[in-house]
């Protein structure tokens, strides 16, 4: 909470000060609203950038002390057999995409940094974190989510392999499950080795439980719902061509 | 985040250009430059989006080595038949690095410039000299179980001391293979930089990694022509799969006849940038491993005694130490004791 906002007992200031922790907050986010609009001001009237300000972050690794205004760009993606184009500032993650301006918010936000797997998802067919993906670097690409893997009211046969095994508890990481072990078995038809494989000369890939565990290991689950998870994995793998089980 | 402006490079030179500007950075798979940029640990204000300049290939070199662009994928290097028949610690490494997904994202060139996960790196309430030279070095009194034990230097006093590891499992196999990587400047000049120079250790400058030069991109990694022997990658972590190493081991080791021909002998969280000691390998060569189990265990013992010369520890990573030494000879063993593929 900023200073001027704390009641100050002594000198009686706890009975005038009115403002609430919410309230403040409101005020901070209009503030912050009102730079934004002038920024976009300054950009659409086609000036220069605003002279970058003294930064007031005393880091020295930021190469350059200064906040330039938010720069925005086209971007154009498939998501899920549908072009989308859109202009987003160029900070704007995949994740943030799909579920802040596209409203696709099957994808979830875990950790935000690539330690969860919560948010995976599959460009151009290979699974990825979306949170550590900008959308700009992206563009022309095909992006799955977990809102794209059925066909309609036909669960893919992944989502219907979680339901049958009860793969999980809360149900937030499950997207990035169902999305990731969908990559992880085009991987293993495609003969990709794991850490646990013992011998990196074999073409064809056999699906243990210890290999769907480390393939997997991105993925993490806090309610532990794991050994259904891999019960579910193992079935669907049963049924893809070029794995063995 | 702090705004960027955001350029996708067309060429090669465009990009070495680019980069001349202040505050720019080269951005290829992401996964960690974007991770330090949303903690502002890493805030460039021009990125230079490298990903679509090609250099995705594996080609053979004409001296039977191989040429690996620095856009190729870490999965899609782990998988490459060619790395997977010759140089098996390199596939190894990558495997045990990461999870599916970040392999699928990060890219060769990008792993050997991914940045420390010292936890006071990322601590942006804490100093660090790695982060912000002259503001000190939490590590050292605090919480260090992943941190160095080699190649720190000087007293605890020193300016800029920072005894955090370089965190790639890729790079520490590159070096026990010898790797080359490869580079141009903005002037369009290129050189090869041998892997054991490519990364620097903290001295004075521990926000200083490697030897690039500003605005030098790496354009590839290359091979030399497969080394015989056998090839392990030994990674010890705190957990079985997704962690970063505690210590790890890449080891080819060539035994012919009972007796060691050849070891190359490369070690990875323990220092500013993989660990390598000639005399190490020196003790092995020419060693006999088909005596009795003491005295082959000996000349293991002596070996990782060798690599260990002026290890220390700073308290909660004293235990690497004897973890390292474990390690060196547990490999050792094993890939003497290896019938040859």
């Amino acid at each position: 909470m900023p200073d001027e906002f704390t009641p100050d007992a002594e000198d009686g200031l706890r009975d005038r000060v009115t403002v609430t922790r919410r309230e403040a907050i409101k005020l901070t986010a209009l503030a912050g609203a009102a730079i934004a609009t002038a920024h976009l001001g300054t950009l659409a009237a086609g000036s220069p950038r605003p002279a970058p300000a003294p930064s007031r972050t005393a880091n020295a690794s930021m190469p350059v002390a200064a906040d330039m205004a938010p720069q925005r760009m086209a971007v154009a993606l498939q998501i899920n057999g549908k072009a989308h184009s859109m202009t987003l500032d160029t900070r704007t993650t995949l994740l943030d995409t799909l579920r802040e301006s596209l409203g696709l918010t099957g994808t979830k936000k875990g950790c935000d940094h690539g330690q969860c797997g919560a948010c995976t998802v599959l460009i151009d067919g290979r699974r990825a974190n979306a949170c550590l993906a900008l959308a700009v670097m992206l563009d022309g690409t095909e992006i799955t989510t977990i809102e794209g893997l059925s066909k309609g009211d036909q669960l893919h046969p992944m989502q219907q392999a979680f339901l049958t095994h009860d793969g999980f508890q809360c149900g937030y990481c499950t997207p990035g499950q169902i999305c990731s072990s969908v990559g992880m078995l085009s991987e293993a038809a495609a003969g990709m080795p794991s850490h646990v494989t013992s011998d990196l000369s074999l073409k064809q890939v056999t699906l243990s439980d210890d290999e769907i565990r480390e393939r997997m290991s991105g993925n993490l689950c806090r309610c532990s719902a794991y050994p259904n998870i891999v019960n579910a994995i193992r079935e669907v793998s049963k049924a893809t061509p070029g794995v063995q089980s | 985040m702090k705004s960027f402006t955001y350029e996708r490079a067309s060429t090669l030179s465009a990009a070495v250009q680019s980069a001349q500007r202040p505050g720019a950075k080269f951005i290829a798979g992401g996964t960690n430059l974007l991770d330090l940029m949303k903690l502002q640990i890493e805030a460039p204000i021009h990125l230079i989006d490298i990903s679509r300049l090609g250099m995705n290939t594996i080609e053979r070199t004409s001296d039977g080595g191989l040429r690996i662009g620095a856009m190729v994928r870490n999965s899609d290097l782990a998988q490459d038949a060619q790395v997977r028949t010759n140089y098996g610690v390199l596939s190894r490494a990558l495997l045990s690095g990461a999870s599916g997904q970040l392999r699928n994202l990060a890219t060769t060139g990008g792993n050997l410039l991914q940045r420390t996960r010292c936890s006071y790196f990322y601590d942006l309430s804490r100093p660090c000299n790695k982060r912000a030279p002259g503001s000190g070095c939490s590590a050292l009194g605090g919480f260090n179980r992943m941190n160095a034990i080699l190649g720190v230097g000087g007293s605890s006093e020193a300016r800029n001391v920072c005894i955090a590891v370089h965190p790639s499992d890729m790079a520490v196999a590159m070096r026990a293979l010898d790797a080359k990587v490869e580079t141009i400047s903005a002037k369009g000049l290129t050189r090869v930089i041998p892997i054991a120079d490519f990364h620097r250790l903290t001295g004075t400058t521990p926000n200083i990694e490697t030897v690039l030069l500003p605005g030098e991109i790496i354009t590839a990694v290359t091979l030399p022509a497969p080394i015989r022997g056998q090839q392990i990658y030994r990674k010890i972590r705190d957990r079985a799969s997704y962690a970063f190493a505690l210590v790890s081991v890449a080891a080819i080791v060539d035994v012919v006849g009972g007796k060691i021909r050849s070891a190359s002998i490369a070690c990875g969280g323990v220092a500013h940038k993989p660990w390598r000691i000639a005399a190490a390998e020196a003790v092995l060569v020419g060693a006999d491993v088909s005596a009795d189990v003491t005295t082959t265990r000996n000349v293991f013992t002596a070996s990782a005694n060798a690599l260990l010369a002026g290890a220390r520890g700073y308290g909660h990573n004293d235990f690497k130490i004897s973890l390292l030494r474990n390690a060196l000879v547990a490999t050792l063993a094993e890939a003497s004791s290896r019938k040859a593929a």
